[in-house]
């Protein structure tokens, strides 16, 4: 079994079998070939597009609430009209509030655990690829126990003894689980790419290490790294969201597994609440789905075996 | 004859437009003759080859006619090849380190293989299968075996025998050698001939660009340069007496045995092939040519200088049609 | 072949440990004190009173020794099988609360797991091949795969449940019956197990296919199958060839997407009220039954290090390279 396959990336989004490695780490390529392709490419400029509108509902979305999500008005259980455009709970949370602010808080927290878990991920990675030896064995071996324990338990007996709860904890923790699957890939890129000639070239002419890092390898890493990251920031996302639900998550701010949370709670199912639990989950899956469709593209572009001609 | 190529072009697509990488190719090979297909990376010799088996379906043809023992071989068209390949034609790739798949034994997939051309008395070609892995050396109990338990050269041999186990009329060889240390290298250049002479493959054309093995073991050796033939003759007369420039330079740029670098400098072909996207006109080595004169500018026709050895150059052909002028004068003054 | 086994086994022992160590310590270096929590439930009024029944409770719990100690109680505790008593249901142990409640998540992963793997692969395989398939099964996966799990847990249950009146929504079996080797009750178990399966289903189906998608047509490409098309092999034959070799690495990954089901499983189980483990834990949370929350962790680890185990005899069976592992070569 190959194993640079086997570094299917992302967690939450199952083996999604990218190819590694030699496949896709080809040489510098031109710039303008990404560009050329990459706005031909309709999954990627559909993805992307999705994603921003996304994005933007999230920056402007909570500016145009009448009332801040965590305030509760005196008309509960609205359905959505053109008072609350989205309704209200039955506490009187105005719903519309909560999703937009919601939103900003899934992005926000899946930047930060996928932020800490590349930057976590590429260091270890780096480090075990270039240097090989009882490191690598020993990042190896922290990576492959890692991911066999199951990400939201491992989240749940840690959040369960957190006293203070706030977004940063939960981004950073979530990326403190979720890192090992970039540093894989990143391990897998570097192990394949230091013996390339180039980097024995740098090597000959005296360059420093880090140089031949940054240089040479770096950006011929990059475009993996990029979709490894981009399908982490959605399983962050997606993993925020099971926290959330659970209770765990911060009870200050708004967030889409709190209202989901809040909802079954309250047996909105049985009254038929729709407005209230299908809104907010139905929001974090396009998010997620643009990243994936997008993600594709993206692979598509940088790596022309999967392209249809 | 047993393989005609008349007037090939096979183009592959790019977003740059049709890149033409075989331009007008004509050749033809006799029963029983192993042609050497010679060139440097990119000059489209891969392509042919690969092209009269397996058209990639990234490339197209553009033009051109193959005939295999008198009838005409369809490459463009996938279907119609697919009974022929393998029985009439058969390629042994490039890419033999890696053509085996892993998770299957070498034996069922041959058998899958028999089975998929609908090949009747399966049990007699296998008793052949056996004899012929005896003939060159290897146990039978390598049907037993997997890929990756194999070494490189016993893959390579495997993958020769896999590919000429039906008898077909044309064998192509693409760089058989090339992964391969110099005493496997021969044992594989003499399987070769040891197949054509027991008549397991009529024809061969062996794609390579070390020409040393082919003046081994071609009896005829075609030179390709930017997707177009430079020169064909029988290889006493290529190694002896070659008259395109790019074959004299190619033959001059290789180093001789026990020949050491103070007794004589390595000479190289200064410059590079033309790019294919979009090729200058005339004929494609003029920019690198120490004879290039005004006419190059214009496509030198492929003319036959003598019987078998036909050259693409300008050069060389008006030479040849002075020199038989001068001699019909002097015939003519002694009558 | 021994060698890969032996380092599996290794591997899966240091993470037991590790489980175990994180399981032990977080509490320890959490912020928050669990005998405290307890014991200003029973607000105590006296400060003596609430020293001695503090002292109590520690007591009770282990709690009185140096750290060290209790470390190695602990593991005493994990390789008996006695976990402790619990906080939120008082009475029961630890280990029987998880016993009873396993059946009922394994009713779920099982079944869910195998049939998705299966299904997805074979959907995945057809629409590599394709077109018409390709361009509906893609966007359908990807969505499945986008969809948080407690979302798509109610909406199921939502839509089943309250709207269509086809399936009941909570608990495991119907609570008016009596556990009993029935039809009676058998039926109301399958009759309420049969949502969080569809649900728990349906999130993996997508990854799989999707998974299963991209490496066939990755193996289509590859140099073996060029090579069969090249001798004139049927498409057939080439991509039950592709498919094999394809199988292997979606293999390996069905071991890394263990951690996400079983994730996936806790939230459908808390929104069907299904009396598994995940609603276990759930109920741990809620009644900050720390002893149950470390009982729980230590088993679900354990599970899944057999479950990986399981799988790589598999693959040992299936990928002839691990199999045959050469002398030296890696596998």
């Amino acid at each position: 079994m190959s194993e640079s396959i086997s570094a299917a990336p992302a967690p939450e989004v199952a083996a999604t079998g990218l190819p590694v490695g030699p496949a896709t780490a080809t040489g510098p390529r031109k710039r303008n070939d990404f560009l050329y392709y990459g706005l031909r490419n309709k999954k990627l400029v559909f993805g992307l597009s999705l994603e921003l509108v996304l994005v933007l509902v999230a920056v402007i979305g909570p500016m145009l609430a009448k009332y801040p999500p965590m305030e509760i008005t005196p008309f509960p259980l609205q359905h959505p009209g053109s008072k609350f455009w989205l309704g209200t709970d039955l506490t009187g949370y105005d719903l519309y509030s909560q999703l937009t602010s919601g939103l900003r808080t899934s992005y926000l927290v899946g930047a930060l655990g996928a932020g800490c878990a590349a930057l976590v991920g590429m260091a270890l990675g780096f480090i075990a690829g270039w240097r090989g030896g009882l490191l690598d064995e020993l990042l190896q071996l922290l990576t492959n126990i890692i991911v066999m324990i199951p990400s939201l338990v491992l989240l749940v007996v840690i959040g369960g003894y957190l006293s203070s709860k706030s977004i940063l904890f939960e981004g950073v923790f979530i990326g403190l689980t979720t890192w090992p699957w970039v540093a894989r890939a990143v391990r897998a890129q570097t192990f394949s790419l230091r013996s390339r000639e180039y980097v024995d070239l740098a090597r000959l002419s005296g360059k420093r290490p880090v140089w031949i890092v940054v240089r040479e390898i770096a950006p011929n890493m990059a475009s993996y790294l990029f979709l490894v990251v981009i399908l982490l920031f959605g399983s962050s996302m997606l993993l925020a969201a099971s926290y959330d639900f659970l209770g765990l998550g911060p009870s200050n701010t708004a967030s889409l597994g709190w209202t989901l949370n809040q909802a079954q709670q309250s047996a909105a199912l049985n009254y038929h609440l729709w407005w209230w639990f299908i809104p907010p989950g139905a929001v974090l899956t396009l998010m997620v789905f643009a990243l994936l469709i997008a993600n594709v593209g993206l692979d598509e572009v940088f790596n022309p075996k999967l392209r249809e001609q | 004859m047993s393989v005609s190529v008349e007037n090939l072009s096979v183009a592959y697509r790019s977003h740059r437009g049709d890149v033409t990488a075989v331009d007008n190719v004509s050749f033809a090979i006799a029963d029983g003759e192993i042609m050497g297909l010679a060139g440097e990376s990119g000059s489209g010799k891969s392509t042919i080859g690969n092209a009269l088996v397996y058209l990639d379906p990234r490339m197209k043809t553009l033009g051109g006619k193959v005939t295999v023992d008198g009838k005409d071989l369809p490459i463009s068209n996938n279907n119609a090849m697919r009974s022929r390949r393998m029985t009439e034609v058969s390629l042994v790739p490039q890419y033999a380190m890696s053509a085996l798949t892993p998770t299957r034994k070498i034996g069922r997939m041959i058998n899958d293989l028999l089975r998929s051309h609908r090949v009747k008395d399966r049990d007699q070609v296998l008793a052949e299968l056996k004899r012929r892995l005896e003939l060159i050396g290897l146990k039978d109990d390598v049907l037993g075996k997997y890929s990756f338990e194999l070494s490189g050269g016993m893959r390579q041999r495997v993958t020769i025998i896999m590919s000429s186990l039906l008898n077909p009329s044309l064998l192509v060889a693409d760089e058989v050698t090339s992964a391969l240390d110099v005493s496997t290298q021969r044992a594989v250049g003499e399987m070769l001939l040891e197949f054509r002479d027991r008549g397991y493959i009529k024809s061969a054309i062996a794609i390579t660009h070390d020409l040393s093995i082919l003046a081994q073991i071609a009896d005829s050796i075609a030179i390709m340069y930017a997707g177009r033939l430079a020169e064909r003759a029988p290889t006493s007369v290529i190694v002896d007496n070659p008259l395109h420039p790019y074959t004299q330079a190619l033959l001059a740029s290789l180093p001789a045995v026990g020949v050491r670098h103070d007794q004589v400098t390595l000479t190289g072909i200064p410059g590079r092939p033309p790019s294919l996207v979009n090729p200058p006109s005339g004929c494609r080595f003029r920019e690198r040519c120490p004879f290039a004169f005004a006419k190059c500018t214009q496509t030198p026709p492929f003319s036959e200088i003598s019987p078998g050895h036909t050259v693409a150059c300008w050069k060389v052909s008006d030479e040849h049609a002075a020199a038989g002028a001068g001699q019909g004068l002097s015939v003519k003054e002694q009558a | 072949m021994r060698r890969y086994l032996t380092r599996k086994i290794f591997t899966y022992l240091l993470a037991f440990f590790v489980g175990v160590t994180i399981d032990w310590g977080i509490p320890h270096l959490m912020p928050g004190d669990p005998i405290q929590g307890l014991v200003s439930r029973f607000n105590v009024g006296s400060s003596a009173a609430y020293s001695a029944l503090y002292t109590q409770f520690a007591k009770s719990f282990g709690l009185d020794v140096p750290l060290w100690q209790q470390y190695l109680n602990f593991w005493k505790g994990v390789l008996t099988g006695d976990m402790g008593g619990s906080i939120y249901a008082p009475g029961a142990t630890v280990t029987s609360l998880i016993f009873s409640a396993l059946p009922y998540t394994l009713a779920l992963l099982v079944p869910s797991i195998l049939l998705s793997y299966v299904l997805g692969n074979r959907l995945g395989a057809a629409a590599a091949r394709r077109k018409y398939l390709d361009n509906s099964v893609l966007p359908f996966g990807y969505l499945l795969q986008a969809m948080p799990y407690p979302w798509l847990a109610l909406v199921i249950a939502y839509l089943f449940g309250p709207v269509w009146h086809l399936f009941p929504i909570a608990y495991g079996y119907d609570q008016g019956l009596v556990p009993h080797f029935d039809w009676a009750f058998i039926s109301s178990l399958l009759y309420h197990w049969f949502l969080p399966f569809l649900t728990v289903f349906l999130v993996s189906l997508g990854g799989w296919a999707i998974g299963m998608r991209n490496l066939v047509i990755y193996e289509l490409e590859n140099d073996s199958s060029r090579y069969l098309r090249a001798l004139g092999a049927s498409e057939r034959v080439v991509r039950g060839y592709a498919y094999r070799n394809a199988s292997l690495p979606q293999l390996s990954g069905l071991a890394l997407a263990l951690g996400v089901v079983i994730g996936g499983n806790i939230v459908t189980e808390i929104v069907f009220n299904y009396p598994g483990l995940g609603n276990l834990i759930f109920k741990a949370i809620s009644n900050q039954d720390f002893f149950l929350l470390q009982g729980i962790f230590i088993f679900v680890v354990f599970g899944v290090l057999i479950a990986n185990f399981i799988i790589d005899l598999v693959f040992i069976a299936v990928d002839p390279r691990t199999r045959l592992s050469m002398q030296g070569a890696a596998a």
